[in-house]
């Protein structure tokens, strides 16, 4: 009895394995038959997608394919008067450079492709660099390290405002509109965290602000801030700076500041999350100045309203940090709408497009420009123009403070 | 220095908890579960789903992430490690077991609960005073509660016929078996217990810190630094453990950098272990 039983369990798991082969078959057959239609462009993406960092790949992963459905869904992308459907091809680099660099062969080598998103820090960055000029493909990273973007190197296109370039302009407002005259940096200790820190630092210093206390650093998979923060909250400022701080990491140090007595501001050179703000630390939470998206309410366009839909619909929830991601597959593509299609190969004829790019911002509601940018930092055009947004966390809104220009 | 004793102790409850767990699991089954940082997290994922998403009282948040846990826990016991053992003699091959399951869970949890940061608004507000140092009411809650947690742990594993049963087989698996104790029972409900204690830790840590399907592997490495503190198996030791590290962190964090602070537990670990590899208490603990 039980024979038969293990029998004819074995033959129902090898019927299901023979159907779901036949399925999977019949489902590549499909998407063959389908891409056979027109043409298909791939577009990489590279990036942390697990562990502690998770969010930051994997927000750039859902708006490359919430940005690709909106594009497959309108038929494909335009390019030389055939269209292409967008592919976005993923790999998960575990914030290690040694599976970044395996991760950039992958793509760039045996998949082909030109385009990459990513990666998210600047010790992964700096490891795709050889491996792009080998095949000479453009990538598109988060990180800020000036090297990156400065010649000799150009195959690298900052997908973001730097944090050199968001932390004066952070200071300087809140100096001038909020009275802000001591200030305290407290860092993630680790490449980008110290990096964004030493910038916040010197701009502070440069704007002439006292900064009492530099030296204050947690671990990335630290959980709790308290120890932390109580010595930076003893020395008194009035506002307290997270360089390169992850939406994980800023709510936890704002509410272990707030019960250690501190009502003064808070800063942050990187993209927040409300929601996670709001769950994590309640009314903690309120007096955050930070780098916004397209997203905020005043100032996005019904084409952001649609790319929000696209993304929940890809990613289950809405990311305010997505907002500050929305725009480098947008503006690959419409690069290689400007150039045709001989750059989907030839990298070169992209790069040589690069300076005299522009195209109206889609994702903002007033009538502004997105162009590529760069050459106060890197002596080249080698930045996104994405607007520099920034926001007040205030009543479990982001408020928007100001929206100003890089370069 | 009393802000440093506040946080050293509260730092210290809420790792007594994690350690308690992970040692119960390896007295019971010699398994080392790099899994257990990953079981923490799914008990805060379910305690925020429970009390956020159903909007139902934290208590029954804390109940369904003890039970919960526990019975994967129950279920991996039974359904993997408990066979591997009886295939195989080699002991890497559960711990390969265990970091499998780690990425199992991570990526299940990736996958249910999303990428964000999931956290839940303290149980109690305000903050009280202790001389010149501040002690926020839900920490003392969550430090409270913590303590009544461990009394529990230590009154079953000493007072009760399972809890005695556990502490034969860690000290003499043959001999238990000879004396008519279901071995087999036994272990799974010791790595459903120490499991349970995983998820409990999570469930009243997301009030505090939060949790993220990533945090698992930084919750097992300071687990693994309490029991190799304490001595691997060992109740006492794995209190003993945390405690130290607690108030490492806490006095670290005070006098120095915080990243002078790991760098010193590490070199002090590292020193300690060339002195007494076993642990303080060494193993086992019976």
């Amino acid at each position: 009895m039980m024979e038969t039983t293990r029998r004819r369990l074995l033959k129902g798991v090898g019927a299901l394995a023979v159907a779901g082969v036949m399925a999977t078959a019949a489902g590549l057959g499909a998407t063959g038959a389908a891409f056979a239609e027109g043409k298909t462009l791939k577009i990489g993406q590279l990036g942390v997608m697990s562990g502690a960092e998770a969010s930051w790949g994997l927000v750039n992963k859902y708006a490359a394919q919430a940005t690709a459905e909106m594009w497959n869904a309108k038929g494909g992308v335009d390019i030389g008067g055939e269209k292409y459907k967008i592919e976005i091809v993923s790999v998960d680099d575990r914030n290690d450079p040694k599976l970044t660099v395996s991760g950039a062969e992958r793509l760039m080598g045996q998949e082909g492709i030109r385009y990459v998103i990513g990666s998210n820090t600047d010790v992964t960055a700096t490891s795709i660099r050889p491996i792009a000029e080998k095949y000479n493909a453009m990538y598109f990273p988060y990180a800020s390290s000036r090297s990156l973007y400065t010649k000799p190197a150009e195959n690298a296109v900052m997908g973001m405002v730097a944090s050199y370039q968001v932390a004066p302009a952070i200071l300087k407002l809140l100096k001038a509109e909020r009275g802000v005259k001591k200030v305290a940096f407290v860092a993630r200790n680790d490449s980008d965290g110290l990096s964004n820190r030493d910038d916040a630092v010197k701009a502070a210093k440069d704007l002439g602000l006292d900064v009492v206390s530099a030296d204050a650093t947690y671990e990335a998979n630290a959980t709790d801030f308290f120890p932390v923060m109580s010595n930076v909250v003893a020395t008194s400022p009035d506002l307290i700076f997270l360089p390169a701080s992850a939406p994980s990491n800023t709510p936890l140090l704002m509410r272990a500041a707030r019960e250690l007595g501190y009502a003064g501001l808070f800063a942050s050179d990187s993209g927040q999350d409300i929601k996670v703000i709001n769950e994590m630390a309640g009314d903690a939470g309120n007096g955050l100045v930070s780098i916004g998206g397209a997203s905020a309410d005043a100032i996005r366009s019904e084409y952001m309203d649609d790319f929000i839909k696209a993304y929940t619909k890809v990613a289950g929830e809405w990311n305010d940090e997505a907002g500050t991601k929305v725009y480098a597959l947008e503006v690959i593509l419409a690069t290689l709408q400007a150039t045709g299609p001989s750059a989907i190969e030839d990298t070169n004829v992209f790069k040589a497009a690069i300076p005299g790019f522009s195209m109206k911002n889609p994702f903002l509601k007033e009538d502004s420009k997105l162009t590529f940018t760069g050459e106060a930092d890197y002596g080249q055009k080698r930045q996104i123009g994405v607007p520099l947004v920034l926001t007040e966390t205030k009543d479990g809104q982001f408020t928007t403070l100001a929206i100003g220009q890089v370069d | 220095m009393e802000q440093i004793l506040v946080n050293g102790a509260i730092l210290s409850a809420n790792y007594a908890l994690i350690a308690l767990g992970i040692t119960l699991i390896f007295g019971i089954m010699n398994v080392l579960n790099f899994a257990h940082g990953q079981m923490f997290m799914i008990g805060g994922l379910i305690v925020y789903t429970v009390c956020v998403v159903f909007k139902l009282p934290y208590a029954v948040g804390l109940l369904s992430a003890a039970v919960a846990v526990g019975l994967i826990g129950m279920l991996l016991e039974r359904t993997l490690f408990q066979r591997v053992m009886r295939i195989s003699s080699r002991e890497e091959n559960t711990m390969l077991l265990a970091v499998g399951t780690a990425l199992l869970l991570e990526n299940i949890a990736l996958y249910v609960f999303g990428e964000k940061q999931r956290g839940i608004p303290p149980m109690v507000s305000g903050v009280y005073r202790l001389g010149s140092a501040f002690l926020p009411a839900n920490r003392l809650l969550v430090f409270a509660i913590s303590l009544a947690l461990i009394a529990a742990v230590l009154l079953f594993v000493n007072f009760t016929r399972q809890g005695r049963a556990m502490r034969a087989l860690a000290q003499d698996r043959t001999a238990t078996m000879l004396m008519g104790v279901d071995v087999n029972r036994i272990s799974m409900l010791g790595f459903g217990l120490g499991a349970a204690l995983a998820g409990i830790a999570g469930g009243l840590l997301i009030s505090v810190s939060g949790v993220n399907a990533g945090i698992g592997t930084a919750i097992s490495t300071k687990a693994f630094i309490m029991i190799m503190i304490g001595g691997a198996g060992v109740i006492g030791g794995a209190l003993l453990g945390a405690v130290a590290l607690g108030f490492a962190e806490a006095i670290g964090y005070a006098l120095f950098p915080g990243s002078v602070t790991y760098l010193l537990i590490f070199t002090a670990l590292i020193l300690f272990l060339l002195i007494r590899p076993q642990g303080i208490m060494g193993k086992p603990w019976g």
